[in-house]
């Protein structure tokens, strides 16, 4: 799926980095919790969350990830989105709650990468 | 920006300073390393696990230790990364690095962080950790990532 999709999909307002919006993605996950992101995230290139600092962009950047999505209308501030800028991460904002943004998503075939820890199992 | 310095001809060395009063600014030793490793050609699965460890090793000294130093060594086959801080060092190591054991205060939490993964992450992301700590006088933990 496309990013441009993706926004299609959510009704987005595209913030940052919108040259970027042609690439293709295959999967996604919602978390407000990093920590998490860091310990079970395996190859998921899209971020929906509702939590706004720039650690998000930079768990996104650590992770490999190129598109954050914040639900609920929230607006990340502008030093959030300088971050993503260098790092060259589309950011989006949905009016959508996480668990509908999630849904829609999924249900227009944007799935969930393997569960379970990161390459820390088994390295493949 | 890192100092940097050649310490022979084969081993790249950067040095950065992680400023314990500014959580916005946690991670950018981090995304630096990231770039520099990318420079330097290294695979990406190996780019991402340095970048993981080194990433909660820097928020980690940020939320117990307002801050540190971190070190990145940078040989032809692996990487290692090098935290030291001065913070109130780890009570009791064991239990830290059990998955979803924290001590960060609740304010953490609503950050994003404090899950208790930061310590079992980085032990899962190398391929080698050593802890030497000391309560009252600070940890310094030593991360190696072969390539």
């Amino acid at each position: 799926m496309k990013m441009s999709e993706i926004a299609s999909i959510l009704d987005c307002r595209v913030l940052c980095c919108e040259d970027h919006m042609n690439s293709d993605v295959f999967s996604a996950c919602g978390s407000d919790m990093m920590s998490d992101v860091l310990a079970y995230v395996k190859n998921q290139a899209v971020l929906l969350t509702g939590l706004v600092n720039t650690q998000v962009i930079r768990t996104a950047e650590m992770m490999d990830m190129v598109c954050v999505v914040f639900v609920r209308n929230k607006m990340p501030t502008e030093d959030i989105l300088r971050v993503a800028e260098e790092s060259g991460i589309v950011v989006m904002t949905t009016k959508h709650r996480m668990y509908e943004a999630c849904g829609m998503l999924y249900a227009s075939g944007l799935n969930r990468a393997e569960a379970g820890h990161a390459e820390g199992d088994g390295r493949e | 920006m890192p100092k940097v310095t050649a310490v022979n001809n084969e081993i790249l060395y950067y040095r950065f300073d992680v400023d314990g009063d500014n959580f916005t600014s946690a991670g950018e030793a981090s995304v630096q390393t990231k770039r520099i490793l990318r420079r330097v050609g290294f695979p990406p699965e190996a780019i991402k696990r340095v970048s993981i460890a080194m990433y909660e090793g820097e928020i980690n000294m940020v939320i117990h230790a307002s801050g540190g130093v971190a070190e990145l060594y940078i040989e032809e086959d692996r990487v290692v990364i090098v935290l030291t801080d001065h913070g109130p060092g780890i009570e009791n190591v064991e239990l830290a690095m059990q998955e979803g054991y924290s001590t960060a205060p609740d304010n953490i939490r609503s950050l994003g962080f404090g899950a208790g993964m930061g310590l079992p992450n980085m032990k899962r992301y190398t391929d080698g950790m050593e802890i030497e700590t000391k309560v009252g006088e600070g940890t310094k933990i030593t991360m190696t990532v072969n390539v």
